[in-house]
Order: structure tokens, then sequence, then C-alpha cells
């Protein structure tokens, strides 16, 4: 049970899918501007990875070898679809907001990566375990940035506004530059300086 | 007793072994801003010098003086003239003094904590590179901007333009192009328009204090200025791009003591002035038939050029190289200038992009010369055969 209960933990920090992997940076820049696209996109990617890893997973044996990806976009395309549609239905206006975003989960890296690398070779429960796991991982860094990526950026929380008038007043005044992706990139940085000084085993061997 | 008597007291509970052991950087870092540091490096190639970093960085701060008294002055000049009171040269020095002092004082206040708190944590030594950043954000930044801002950014510039990379030295962007870009992108409305470059423009009725490239860039033809004011300066903008004169005595300095790279400043003034010609030719907007020469002397070209541009550690490092990279400034600046109307001034985005081929020029000057000393091998060979 300890074996796989590394499967979901090992993700949150030692092997993070974006701090460490280095996997889904693209989205983690492109959908981070409010908490609340953060927190649906990460839901959606930990309903495709979990049910994408088992379908493949369930398949691993019968699919042949040189048409693997193939296959694996099949399921993930449909996975994806899936989530597209249940979101149009029960929340029409993030669905709105998300846009074409839910549609490109299709090509994280994330997805693809470990139906390559995990659901391949393991039976189903672990091939589960590790796609929630890794999207927890990717879900965990995307709300953090989304957190202060709209706090800063327009003094909001999942669109109330926290910061409070009395600042303003003062002459405090939202950071334009955190609604640019780059800050997105550097708040992603300053998330791996903080993740690396606190867990010595990541650091390369120089 | 005199001061290394004194200096010795002092660091004594610093020591080895002592105390305050920790601490030591910093006490160090004191120590030889007062007295060049009697040790040399002893191993590995270096070249070694009588000057060491931090008197050439006083060179460089004492370079930038004339800018910097001239834009305390004219920041009091735009207040009073755009008011329409009489005053005195004495009045508008305070006024200026006023804005600016603070902000200076700021600018270090937080800079030098979070490198002092660098080098404690690290445990090296602290870098010499911020004595000039730090007078150089103030310099080049609206007069009217909050002084939380200015904080804000030089925290940003030291932390991520710096520190992140490994300190002085390591740099890839210009710190001090690095505060004022955070600022600019971040605070757009303190950083560009017409109500930043003159004090207090925001709380007085009637106030015209655009800039003359801002003016250019919506269209306005007639500028209210000569090019005598130009040049020397009494004219808005950040406070001390304003007086290409004041920078010129600047760049005489640089050049004078071998600190700023000639190639780079006057590479950079051909690249603008022949984009500059080649646009006058084409005229489509205002600022495509702004003489080219007047594209030189407004704005924070000047400025940039010789004090931005020529920063040994983000700019290109060999002499072909620095020929490159200074033409390209120019070139980069005039193009976003007038190409792309919501960045007025381009030179800030020209030098930042450049710093950031800089390594990518010097690989590719380094290549070729190999390649042209093995042919020339090649070459004798062949005759020797």
């Amino acid at each position: 049970m300890s074996k796989n209960k590394v499967l979901l933990t090992d993700p949150l920090d030692d092997n993070n899918p974006i701090t460490v992997q280095v996997l889904g940076i693209c989205s983690a820049l492109a959908i981070t501007v409010q908490l609340k696209a953060a927190i649906v996109m990460s839901l959606s990617v930990v309903a495709v990875m979990a049910a994408s890893n088992v379908i493949v997973s369930i398949l691993r044996n019968l699919i042949p070898n040189r048409i693997r990806i193939i296959v694996q976009l099949v399921v993930v395309a449909s996975m994806v679809v899936l989530v597209d549609e249940v979101l149009r239905a029960y929340a029409y206006d993030v669905s709105k907001e998300l846009s074409i975003f839910i549609g490109l989960i299709i090509t994280n890296c994330i997805v693809m990566g470990r139906l390559e690398a995990f659901a391949l070779g393991n039976g189903v429960w672990r091939s589960f375990l590790d796609g929630v796991g890794n999207a927890f991982g990717y879900g965990a860094i995307l709300i953090l940035v989304a957190f202060f990526r709209e706090l800063l950026g327009s003094g909001n929380l999942l669109g109330v506004q926290v910061i409070p008038d009395s600042f303003y007043e003062m002459g405090y005044e939202n950071n334009g530059m955190m609604l640019l992706s780059p800050m997105a990139l550097i708040t992603v940085g300053l998330i791996i300086w903080v993740q690396r000084s606190r867990n010595r085993k990541l650091i390369e061997k120089a | 007793m005199n001061i290394r008597q004194i200096l010795d007291t002092v660091k004594k509970p610093f020591g080895k072994g002592e105390k305050f052991e920790k601490y030591a950087p910093a006490i160090n870092a004191f120590d030889t801003f007062l007295f060049v540091p009697n040790h040399t490096t002893k191993h590995g190639a270096h070249i070694r010098d009588a000057v060491d970093l931090k008197r050439t960085m006083i060179t460089v701060i004492i370079a930038l003086l004339p800018a910097l008294f001239y834009g305390i002055y004219n920041t009091g000049y735009q207040y009073y003239s755009q008011l329409g009171t009489a005053f005195s040269t004495m009045d508008a020095v305070i006024h200026g003094s006023l804005k600016i002092v603070p902000m200076i004082a700021v600018s270090y206040i937080v800079g030098l904590a979070i490198e002092f708190a660098f080098a404690i944590f690290r445990g090296h030594e602290v870098n010499e590179g911020y004595l000039v950043t730090g007078l150089l954000i103030p310099m080049i930044m609206p007069v009217d901007i909050p002084l939380w801002m200015v904080g804000v950014s030089v925290a940003f510039a030291v932390l991520i333009g710096k520190e992140a990379f490994g300190g002085t030295g390591m740099n890839i962007l210009n710190p001090a192009l690095t505060a004022r870009a955070f600022a600019f992108f971040a605070y757009p409305t303190y950083m560009s328009g017409n109500k930043v470059w003159v004090s207090e423009a925001s709380n007085l009725d009637g106030v015209s204090g655009e800039t003359i490239l801002g003016m250019l860039a919506s269209g306005e033809s007639s500028i209210p200025y000569d090019v005598s004011q130009m040049f020397y300066g009494g004219i808005p903008g950040s406070i001390a791009e304003t007086s290409t004169f004041m920078v010129l005595i600047g760049a005489l300095i640089l050049i004078y003591t071998g600190v700023g790279s000639w190639r780079i400043m006057i590479g950079s003034v051909i690249g603008a002035a022949v984009t500059g010609l080649l646009f006058n030719l084409w005229g489509a907007n205002e600022l495509m038939s702004f003489n080219w020469f007047n594209h030189l002397i407004v704005g924070g070209f000047a400025f940039g050029v010789v004090f931005m541009a020529t920063d040994p550690v983000s700019a290109a490092q060999t002499t072909k190289g620095k020929w490159i990279y200074g033409i390209l400034v120019g070139l980069f600046c005039i193009l976003i200038r007038v190409f792309n109307p919501a960045y007025p001034e381009g030179v800030m985005l020209a030098i930042l992009l450049m710093n950031v081929f800089a390594p990518t020029i010097d690989h590719y000057v380094i290549e070729a010369n190999i390649k042209r000393r093995v042919n020339r091998k090649i070459k004798s060979n062949l005759n020797v055969a």
C-alpha cells in the first residue's frame, strides 16, 4: 500500500509535473489569470488523466506498439470531449471562459507523458492513482500561480474583491504585469526556487 | 587614530571565529568601499588591474552626476514653468530635490537591503553592482511615480533580474532597465501618457506634460520645443534623460577613463542615425518624418546608449560584437519608436532585446574568428607544401 501511496504523493512535491518535470507549462501560463478558471482546469485534467490512464492501462496488452500513440490520442481526445460536454451542460459560463483551453488538454504534455511512461506498463489501480496524483500535482501549481496572479493582478480572489478599498485610496495599484503571461512564468520560476531551497534533493549535482 | 585603525577595531567582532562572523560580508562591503582591499586573486587566469570593481562603479556614478543634477533642476523648471509662476534657479532645484532625493533613498535602501541579505545568507561578499543600478533606477523613472512603486520595481530587478541568475556579473539583462520595464508593464498609467512627466501634473489643470515622442506618436506635427531645448534638456521626460548635453559629458568621462565602451556608443548612434535617415525618406507618419538628428537627442536614447547599453555585464564582450550590438540597439530603438505607437520610446526595449542577444552575437563573432584562423593555417600549410 505504501508503494501505491507514493504514486499519489510523489507528484505533489518530489516529482511535480510542472516544477520538476517541467511539463504542461503552456497551460500553466495561459489559464492562471483567474483562480476560478484554474480550479476548473485542474479538475478537468484530474478527470481526463484518471480516466485515460485507466482505459489505456486496461488496453495496454492489446495495443500494438507501433500505433500506441494514435490509440492514446483517441482515448485522451474522447475523454476531453466528454469533459467539455459536461462543462457546457453544467457550467456554461466557465466553459465559455476557458473556451479552447479545455480542448487543448489533449496537447498537455503531462497527459501523454503519463500514458507513455506509466499506464502502458502498470496495472489499472496503480495507473489510476498515478493519473490522479499527477493531475493534482499539476493542479496544485496551477492554483497557486492563479492565486497570486489574481490577487496581485486584479485584487480579487474567485472574482470577489479581497484587497480593501482603503488600500486603493492610499495609493495602492494592481500590478498589471501579473496579468501578462511572462509574469506567470516568473511566478512558476519563483515557486521552483522556493521548492528547491526547501527540498534539497531536487538540486542537480553540478 | 586614522580611519584604517578605526575600521580594524570595528571589524574585530566580525573576524573568523568571532561573534558576528556571519555578518562579515556587510562590514567588508563598507571596508572595501573606503579602502582598496590589499589581497588579490590567487588562482586561475585573471586580468589584474589597480582599479577594482568598486572604483569602476564610482567612475560611473561621477559620470552620472551631471545628468542627475540637471534632472533635478529640470524637474523644478518644468513644474514652475508649466505653473506659470515666477521662480529662481534655487526654487527649481529645491522642488526637484524634494521629489528626487526620496526616490534615490528608496532605491538604495530597498536594493541594498536585498543585496546585503543575500550576501549574508549565501555567505559571499556584497556585490558592488548595485551602487550604479541604485542611482540609475530613479534617474530613468517619471518624476511623479509613487515611491512604493520604485521600491517594488527595485525589489523585482534585484531579485529576479540579478540574484536569481547568481548576482552581479551573472545577470542577462541590465538590472536598471529590468526595473523600468517592470514598472512600465505593471503600472502603465504611471509610466506613460501625458500626465506623469511633469511634477504634480496630474493635480494641475491645463498642464501639457507630454513628451516630444508622445506628441509625435499621437500624430501632432508641431513641436513646441526647438532643437537647442531638445539638446540641452529643458523638456519633459524621465528625470535624467532629457539633457543630451549632460549625458555627453558623462559619456566623455566614461570613454576617457575607459569604463564605457565607445564602440557601443558610436555604433548605436550610427545605427539610429541611419535608420532615422531611411525613415525620413519614407515619412509615412509623424515619427518617421521626425528629423533623424532630432531622434538622437530626444527621449532616453542618449542616456540609454551611454549608461545602459554599455553595461559591461549585459552587453556584448567582443570588439566586433560591440559594434554589431551597438548598431542593432540604435536600429531597434528607432524601429520601435516609429512602428509601435504604444511605445513612443523604444530605447528601453531595444537595449533589453539586445541584452538577450549579446551572448549569441559574441558566440558567432568568436566562431567566425576561429574559422578565419583555421583557414589561414590551412592556407599557409598549403603554401609550405
